[in-house]
């Protein structure tokens, strides 16, 4: 038994997690939050130090320092756009460690009660299932492998079959106490994590994060029930409960159930569709008269969607929203809640090239300032204005929160191609009379319009 | 098995902690939120230091030391990446001379 300080300083730890998740919620103290739970972690671990008997220390600092290298190098030197994907990865190896740590309790079943065997056969399971999946998902995101759902004949059949097997082998673990049964039982998990994911297509990716990240947390609160650390129980059941309702809510920003998203390929209704290239005529303009459209105008509402943040050019687009309120043009950007890759991820990334936080308007606002605007101007984005969610029952977007660019006066695209959307579905708004496109990456186009605009 | 029902208590009542303290973010939020909550699930590190302090033979230790560098890569990756995120969205209200405020607080 760890003596009483070390229970009360665990307690003091718990505490500044759940002040973390607080202070989280508000832009004015979330990052305060954050280094709260930061302090809290550092704290958890010196006692943990001190209040086991640990042996092998030289070999555990150097282990740490072996991890916290490369993670707090990798934190530091990717960018933004890359983001959803680190955080895939770092949940994948928490997940990972929690179902290492329940492996190795197993070893001495003999001493631990049903109660812990059976948490701990949940630990291995989940944290397996949350490491391949999250591998899984880092892999589409970093487009190392195809972001279009991955379905083969009888896929739901095999699933079915995995999630029977893990539970069975779970069972048959926790009765006889076997080593050997809970290896078998952590790959069946690295396979049910793999034919999780699999299925799920490009634009859910980042929900079913979301979604691997409460199970990480499962599966951490389990195995601190194993190890009869309270910390470990309440920092894990915070992560789990907190990132079930953050998933619900990523879903209820997309018009999507999390059911849907997990076996919406299955049946066939999955986000991404074909993703041909049409070959219908558009009207294409060139920066200058796109120019003059803007510097006239009275209000401009700029979407900024991914491609934006792929072509890192969230500093010109400021430039020349700068350059038209000098004009005394109106300007305001419509955030769509999901715009970017994940919710909220084209405010960090706006954030990060001093956009002015007034100007970023969430989705009501925004709507209701589109239908007063003279033009809409889409940059890099695509499904998140597609009318087709508010127009055509059949479409896989169908019920999507959009941002209606289709009620301003005048839109102009700016485009890399006529390639549909991270969904894959074509986009009517293309077509539309009303519509100007400007081809060419997305700094390219706004580097030329603050040319134009300056030259104006 | 009083200690796990104590166990039971607490983690029913962290469920409801941590369902009422998320439930009121904003959707801007949403990403730091993920990010933070995926650092602290990084505490499993905690368990990896518990089980490689008391492997008592080279194999444990091994893989309880792959744990050890797993949960810290998650912990302090975690931590980090949401503190830049969150950067970001203190940093305007300085007037930033320009956005290549990289680096340290």
């Amino acid at each position: 038994m760890i003596p009483v300080w070390a229970q009360v300083c665990y307690v003091v730890a718990a505490v500044c997690f759940i002040l973390a998740l607080k202070g989280l919620s508000s832009p004015k103290s979330a990052r305060r939050g954050n280094l709260i739970g930061a302090v809290g972690a550092l704290l958890a671990v010196v006692v943990t130090f001190i209040a086991y008997d640990i042996d092998n220390l030289g070999w555990i600092l150097l282990a740490v320092a072996v991890g916290a290298v490369p993670g707090a190098l990798g934190a530091r030197r990717v960018a933004m756009t890359a983001m959803p994907q680190l955080v895939a990865l770092f949940n994948g190896v928490g997940g990972g460690a929690a179902a290492l740590v329940a492996l190795l309790e197993v070893r001495h079943s003999e001493l631990l009660s049903d109660g812990a065997l059976l948490a701990s056969a949940f630990t291995i399971l989940i944290g397996a299932v949350s490491f391949s999946g999250s591998v899984i998902t880092f892999l589409k995101l970093q487009e190392l492998m195809t972001g279009r759902p991955i379905t083969f004949p009888g896929g739901p059949f095999v699933f079915g079959g995995v999630l029977v097997a893990s539970v069975g082998l779970g069972v048959w673990t926790v009765a006889t106490g076997s080593m050997t049964l809970a290896i078998i039982l952590a790959l069946v998990g690295l396979l049910a994590g793999v034919l999780l994911v699999l299925p799920v297509g490009g634009a859910d990716v980042p929900i079913v994060i979301s979604l691997l990240n409460a199970f990480t947390g499962l599966a951490v609160a389990a195995g601190g029930y194993v190890l009869e650390n309270a910390l470990l129980l309440v920092a894990g059941t915070l992560v789990g409960a907190s990132g079930t309702i953050l998933t619900r809510a990523m879903a209820r920003a997309m018009g999507r159930s999390v059911s849907s998203i997990l076996f919406g390929a299955f049946k066939g209704g999955s986000s991404a569709g074909g993703g041909e290239v049409s070959d219908r005529p558009v009207r294409s303009a060139g920066p200058d008269d796109v120019a003059i459209m803007l510097a006239y105008a009275r209000r401009v509402i700029v979407v900024p969607g991914y491609g934006l943040a792929v072509a890192q050019a969230q500093h010109t687009i400021r430039e020349l929203v700068d350059l038209l309120e000098k004009r005394g043009v109106e300007v305001g950007y419509a955030i769509h809640p999901v715009a970017g890759r994940m919710p909220g991820h084209m405010n960090v990334l706006l954030a990060e090239a001093n956009v002015p936080y007034e100007q970023l308007l969430e989705m009501d606002t925004a709507n209701g300032q589109l239908r007063t605007a003279d033009v809409a101007l889409v940059v890099g984005a695509n499904d998140v204005v597609n009318p087709a969610a508010r127009t055509s029952p059949g479409s896989p977007i169908y019920g999507m929160p959009i941002l209606d660019a289709d009620h301003a006066g005048a839109i102009v695209f700016l485009k890399r191609s006529m390639r549909p959307g991270f969904a894959g579905i074509e986009n009517e708004l293309l077509f539309d009379a009303k519509t100007t496109l400007l081809f060419g990456d997305a700094k390219a186009s706004l580097t030329a319009l603050v040319t134009a605009l300056k030259s104006l | 098995m009083t200690e796990g029902v104590a166990l039971l208590t607490v983690f029913v009542l962290a469920v409801f902690v941590g369902f009422e303290v998320v439930s009121k973010v904003s959707s801007t939020l949403h990403t730091p939120l993920m990010s933070g909550a995926n650092a602290i699930h990084g505490v499993i590190l905690v368990g990896a230091v518990i089980v490689a302090g008391t492997a008592d033979e080279a194999g444990v230790l091994v893989v309880a030391l792959i744990a050890v560098v797993l949960a810290t890569l998650n912990l302090v990756g975690g931590f980090v990446v949401t503190d830049r995120m969150l950067e970001m969205f203190g940093g305007k209200r300085a007037d930033a001379p320009s956005a290549a405020k990289e680096g340290g607080e």
